[in-house]
């Protein structure tokens, strides 16, 4: 198969999103997702920008808040489990991006919606917020190359 | 409601692709469909291919024929290599055996398998960036899936 250079990019930048979106409540990565790009890390961020037109960080952000959405509208998880189950580490960074991403908290947008009965796919591409404010705090984010995208925390003493 | 159209069935549904060739030895060596139609019209390959049994076929058409100019072919090729274009959904008789196939040939994945109140399935991307996704219905009906949902919600 013949792909033009920007098709040849995309096609590894989806593999990279693809791999957000599955390992989405995992500690993840700018290595990991370079990788999976065959990107450089330091080529990576700015690559994923130019062809999704959001930072990595960002996507995954939406990403998590999208399936915390889910949750919250399917489950009866108390929302620190839920904020958990999504990948971030603490209840403050997850109700504060879910607020900034959503424009509601977590328990104000539980209360609103009621569950919805289609495949998970639909689900995810359609109530995967927009991008309507602007991102958290850049002391926030961890883009940088070598550092995580994800707000967890690799546990230090896990074996 | 009288069908006045008179319409019976999907009978071919179009998925662009970027190499036919490729497209046809996915489709059929990997997700099993049988070829329907290979016929060179000198304007285009008519290649069609579907599931044994089943009436509906899948029209794989390259991108880049005379109805798009240069630049719209373009636009439709990086689309479909974003991910940013429509999917095709599958059914399997055993989707835990289909999954595991795929997966050890090397197919990207997408998701993997879930439980879902309608049944099992997972997501995959043909080589191009097509979403498929393949489903084990569990034979609920719709308000039983509702019901499943809103007792999830309830906390039963």
């Amino acid at each position: 198969m013949e792909l033009s250079a920007q098709e040849d990019t995309n096609r590894r930048m989806l593999r990279a999103r693809d791999e957000m979106d599955r390992r989405y409540a995992e500690p993840l990565d700018i290595p990991h997702l370079a990788a999976v790009a065959h990107l450089s890390p330091s080529q990576f961020g700015r690559v994923f920008k130019q062809v999704y037109g959001e930072t990595p960080h960002r996507y995954l952000q939406r990403r998590r808040v999208e399936r915390a959405m889910t949750l919250l509208r399917q489950t009866d998880r108390p929302v620190t489990d839920v904020a958990w189950d999504v990948g971030f580490a603490s209840l403050g960074t997850f109700s504060r991006t879910f607020s900034n991403v959503v424009g509601c908290s977590p328990s104000e947008f539980r209360a609103r919606h009621a569950p919805v009965a289609v495949p998970s796919c639909f689900i995810a591409a359609w109530t995967r917020p927009r991008e309507q404010a602007p991102p958290v705090p850049a002391a926030e984010q961890a883009t940088a190359p070598g550092t995580a995208v994800s707000e967890k925390r690799e546990d230090p003493d896990a074996g | 409601m009288t069908n006045d159209s008179h319409i019976t069935g999907i009978h071919i549904r179009a998925v662009p692709v970027l190499d036919q060739d490729e497209a046809l030895d996915f489709y059929t060596t990997l997700l099993g469909f049988e070829v329907r139609d290979d016929i060179d019209l000198g304007f285009m390959r008519w290649l069609t291919v579907g599931v044994p049994g089943q009436d509906t076929s899948l029209l794989l058409e390259l991108v880049g024929g005379p109805q798009h100019d240069e630049a719209t072919a373009a636009q439709v090729r990086e689309l479909v290599t974003k991910g940013a274009l429509g999917g095709v959904f599958l059914v399997s008789s055993d989707v835990r055996a289909t999954y595991a196939a795929l997966v050890d040939a090397g197919v990207e994945i997408t998701q993997e398998l879930v439980e879902q109140p309608y049944g099992t399935d997972f997501g995959l991307r043909d080589p191009f960036g097509n979403h498929i996704r393949i489903s084990q219905p569990n034979g609920a009906s719709s308000d039983e899936v509702q019901d499943a949902y809103d007792a999830a919600a309830a906390g039963g």
